[in-house]
């Protein structure tokens, strides 16, 4: 039934609700006009509460500026910059959000300007949460500086292509550096989550042969157990350690906790491929682990490289007769629902039509695990010698030489 | 003692000083705007305000103002209340005689009651205001003993009042400051006083003035003309002349951010009423707007329903004597007299005819319906059968629709205006700021919403809803016939349906809870609940309040049998 009392508040919770129905429905012109009417709201805002009008209008007219057809960004800065001084305790959070947006349109000098003025800001004693934003502030114009920079860096290799020596785009380059590396330093003391600015520092500390600084620094930043656990670490590390031509056991290391942590990841195939060359037993053993793992997941399902991997490695344990019983563990959680997902009569059809290569690996692996008498195989190896295709013959003799020891693994 | 000009009124020289500093005529207690010198106030808040006494010649310069009391403030209010109705089509009187005199009497009456005047000062406060009928001539303006200790306000501003630091509890009201001269004083606790004026008590001033003069307008219209803005309320300060500021404390008192609610502006009359020592107003007879046979046609004819319906309500009325002057005349001060709301009584009478004739217990209406519909498609000739089920197509149809709107507008109201009220000096340039701010982001909005705010305010109109017969498509009921569902008994017409169900066996006791029954949407049959809606929404009040009117018009109907022991259910043989 509906209430015929009314007062202030309670009218602009009923306004707000109404602008929140229509944004729900990306109605934004409606949502501008009940805004205009939630709008005097402010001049009752007392920042008791925890999120009062003045926030609440900064966070709405940012939404419908950056959907509404009319919002530029010009009318979306002037707003922001009108929201700049209705909060002193937001300031900080309000300029940066500004120059994200600005950043988005890729006014970069703009952001830049923005960005040093948010610097030099100081009003009184800052909160925790100041400083943190004045340090987020800070991070992203080294990230700029970052950006300067490589654009110096790359002009410089121009001329030097051309022979032209230019010594001030040096100087500028060099300043950028400075600039930039400080405040990139700064900012991944702070545990968190900084690719962005890993990789930028990275990058420059790699460029002037800063090697040592770059390895510490990757290294904390996948290691360090106050920061929060982000495979990218791991990646990153890896990835320097590679080109750095570190040594396999380096390398091993490094991809280890990420197998832990996203066994489908792209790089689980040169993970398992490397185990698989390991002299050590316990590594070919998780090489194997870690193939099957990946491809456990969707995103391994028409990934030839990964099926590949698999493939060899069964094909020489198959071969050797040796450590069958690493196939068996393996397939053991496997075999329910493995046949379904990938071994399907559907897909035999789709992948011999759409990538002859992943059928021809994965009909290996099925016919191994398996046997010669499975859908998959079956349709594959037909298809394949009806197209007299010599892979495939070999193929079929081989599984068919192997039969026994593949019973005794599905067996 | 140097103030040596002569007395305007008496010609004497004969001067004394009232507490509040000002000069007055000992011969004929005449009361000057002249005073002395007493304190040079800044504007600062936290100090005590005593009578600002820079001479009228001053004002330039400081800018505070002209000294102005509280009771002039509200003076001023009614004022353009009454100018307001006049230019709704309210008989001119209202203002000049029937609004003045209360307000008068009001003052004395007020004044009287709990006006601690120190020994030797007897200034007759209104002496000034016998010499002229314009209600606001500054030369007439009476002055008041600053010594008004009056009940604190529940306010809807108490966050405003946070503005400043120490100003949250009002009895420590000296250290903060107020545009008005006794603002803080206004608001202290005081046992004795009764009937501190608000501004919600401004609208009950003008109904009662409207019922004085049997105007067509009822309480329910007044209020809704308030919250449509054709009244002056919100913001009312808008209005008043430039010397008078408001700040402060003053900001409790004249603002209001709350539309005014039925119960409270008409219990506030009733106690203003007897307060006032009225005599018996005058009397409201079946010629009268508020006489339930008239205003019972209104709202048929709003709520789209037969004109037939009438001959039925005016025979409730007969039947149970509600039609009687000395019924529906306010008598003041009578507490045995139920006080009558005119629009809840029509309103009720209607519903309960639809009882009577259609039963609305979900089933027996739509049956008659369909038989009508029946009868409809036989019968061409002649004014129609009238089909509950249409009439309730109809109805929903445009409820909905309207209902929708208001429900946006409550979404859309807006309660500040361009005028910005500061609570003190030091938080003027925030709240200016802060305005400014609020007129950029308007506009910014504004023109993203694509739509242009109408500058005027939609016309005042006393209909809500309205049915043309002229429209072809058959939507309007006003000449539609009842013949289907009547019968001759004895000569009379009656109705078919032989049922009818009480809202409640027993009425309760309005003094121990508040209401003589307890309306509950699940309760009752949904039939029922429309009708209520339909009336809650010309009303704009809550369904509750009609259907407590309803169950005491049935009680007083059903008198006799339910006197007799009553049935376990509460349907009624009638």
């Amino acid at each position: 039934s509906h209430e015929h009392k009314l007062n202030f508040r309670k009218s602009k919770e009923v306004c707000l609700s109404y602008i929140q129905d229509a944004m729900l429905q990306k109605q934004w012109k409606r949502a501008a006009e009940f805004l205009t009417f939630y709008i005097e709201s402010v001049e009752k805002d007392f920042s008791r509460e925890y999120m009062g009008p003045s926030e609440i209008i900064w966070r709405i007219g940012t939404e419908i500026l950056c959907h509404h057809s009319q919002g530029s960004i010009k009318e979306l800065s002037s707003f922001i910059e009108l929201m700049k001084t209705s909060g002193i305790k937001r300031y900080l959070k309000v300029c940066l959000e500004h120059i994200f947006h600005l950043l988005c349109n890729g006014l970069i000098e703009e952001a830049y300007q923005n960005l040093s003025l948010a610097e030099s800001w100081r009003h009184g004693e800052r909160t925790v949460i100041q400083d943190k934003e004045m340090k987020l502030i800070q991070a992203y114009r080294g990230l700029l500086d970052y950006h300067s920079w490589a654009k110096q860096k790359n002009i410089l290799l121009e001329h030097g292509q051309d022979g032209v020596e230019d010594l001030s785009v040096e100087q500028e380059m060099h300043s950028c550096f400075r600039k930039a590396a400080v405040n990139l330093k700064e900012i991944i003391k702070i545990p968190g989550v900084w690719d962005v600015f890993v990789k930028c520092l990275v990058d420059l500390l790699e460029f002037y042969g800063d090697h040592d600084e770059a390895r510490q620094v990757l290294n904390d930043y996948a290691y360090n157990s106050k920061f929060p656990a982000n495979p990218n670490a791991h990646v990153y590390l890896y990835q320097f350690l590679k080109r750095h031509g570190e040594s396999k056991k380096s390398l091993i290391s490094a991809l280890k906790v990420l197998h832990d942590t996203v066994p489908s990841h792209e790089l689980m195939i040169d993970f398992s491929t490397m185990l698989q060359k390991s002299k050590k037993r316990k590594k070919r053993r998780l090489g194997l682990e870690v193939i099957f793992a990946a491809l456990d997941y969707a995103g391994g399902k028409e990934n030839v490289k990964a099926w590949s991997c698999l493939a060899r490695q069964m094909k020489q344990i198959v071969t050797s007769e040796k450590h069958l019983d690493w196939i068996k563990q393996e397939w053991n959680s496997r075999k329910d629902w493995w046949p379904a997902f990938h071994f399907s009569r559907y897909l035999a059809k789709r992948n011999w039509q759409e990538n002859e290569s992943l059928s021809y690996e994965k009909a290996l692996v099925a016919g191994i695990l398996l046997g010669k008498d499975c859908k998959y195989f079956k349709y594959v190896s037909h298809q394949g010698c009806k197209a007299q295709v010599k892979r495939f013959r070999i193929l079929k003799k081989f599984v068919n030489k192997h039969s026994p020891v593949c019973l005794r693994i599905s067996g | 003692r140097d103030f040596t000009e002569r007395c305007v009124q008496c010609s004497e020289v004969n001067w004394g000083l009232t507490d509040g500093g000002r000069f007055y005529c000992r011969t004929c207690h005449n009361v000057t705007e002249r005073t002395r010198e007493v304190v040079n106030t800044d504007f600062i808040p936290n100090t005590r305000v005593q009578t600002i006494s820079k001479g009228l010649r001053n004002q330039e310069k400081t800018g505070i103002g002209c000294e102005w009391y509280v009771c002039e403030g509200f003076q001023f209010v009614l004022k353009k209340q009454a100018e307001a109705l006049e230019a709704l089509g309210v008989c001119p009187q209202m203002k000049n005689e029937v609004l003045y005199n209360f307000w008068r009497r009001y003052l004395q009456k007020s004044k009287q009651a709990y006006c601690n005047r120190p020994a030797g000062e007897t200034v007759q406060a209104l002496s000034a205001c016998n010499s002229s009928t314009d209600v606001d001539s500054e030369a007439d303006r009476p002055s008041f003993l600053h010594c008004l200790s009056l009940s604190e306000s529940e306010g809807d501003l108490e966050t405003d009042c946070s503005f400043a630091s120490s100003a949250s509890k009002i009895s420590e009201s000296a250290s903060v400051c107020s545009g008005s001269v006794d603002g803080n004083l206004y608001l202290m606790k005081n046992q004795k006083e009764k009937l501190r004026m608000t501004m919600p008590m401004t609208l009950s001033f003008c109904y009662m003035a409207l019922l004085w003069l049997r105007e067509p307008v009822t309480l329910s219209d007044l209020l809704r003309f308030v919250v449509e803005g054709h009244i002056p309320y919100f913001n009312v300060f808008r209005h008043f002349p430039e010397k008078m500021k408001l700040c402060g404390l003053d900001l409790k008192i004249f603002c209001v951010e709350s539309w005014p609610v039925y119960e409270e502006v008409h219990n506030k009359m009733l106690e203003l009423a007897a307060f006032l020592d009225l005599p018996r107003f005058p009397d409201v007879t079946d010629s009268c707007f508020l006489h339930p046979d008239m205003l019972c046609m209104k709202y048929l004819m709003e709520a789209n329903l037969p004109d037939e319906l009438h001959n039925w309500t005016c025979r409730v009325v007969r039947k149970i004597g509600i039609g009687e002057a000395d019924f529906l005349t306010l008598v003041p001060g009578n507490k045995s007299t139920r006080n009558v709301k005119y629009d809840v009584l029509a309103a009720a009478l209607i519903v309960v005819v639809l009882k009577l004739l259609f039963l609305l217990d979900d089933h027996y209406e739509w049956l008659l319906s369909d038989f009508a519909e029946e009868r409809n498609k036989n019968n061409k000739e002649g004014s129609p059968y009238f089909e509950f089920k249409k009439w309730y197509k109809v109805i929903k149809h445009s409820l909905d629709v309207e209902q929708k709107k208001l429900d946006e507008e409550r979404a859309k109201y807006l309660w500040r205006c361009e005028k910005p009220l500061f609570y003190s000096a030091n938080v003027k340039s925030k709240v200016l700021k802060r305005r400014q701010m609020v007129v950029n982001l308007q506009n910014q909005f504004g023109k993203l919403s694509g739509s242009v705010r109408p500058a005027e305010k939609p016309n005042p109109s006393s209909f809500l809803l309205s049915w043309s017969e002229e429209n072809t498509d058959g939507s309007c009921f006003h000449g539609h016939s009842l013949k289907g569902i009547l019968q001759e008994k004895r000569g009379l017409l009656a109705a078919m349906n032989p049922d009818y169900w009480l809202g409640t066996i027993k009425l309760c006791n309005e003094k121990l809870c508040g209401h003589p029954a307890h309306y509950r949407e699940v309760d009752f049959p949904q039939s029922y609940h429309f009708v209520l809606r339909l009336f809650s929404f010309l009303l704009r009040m809550n369904p509750s309040y009609i259907h407590d009117e309803v169950c005491v018009i049935e009680h007083k109907l059903f008198y006799k049998k339910l006197c007799k022991k009553p049935k376990p259910n509460i349907r009624i043989r009638k």
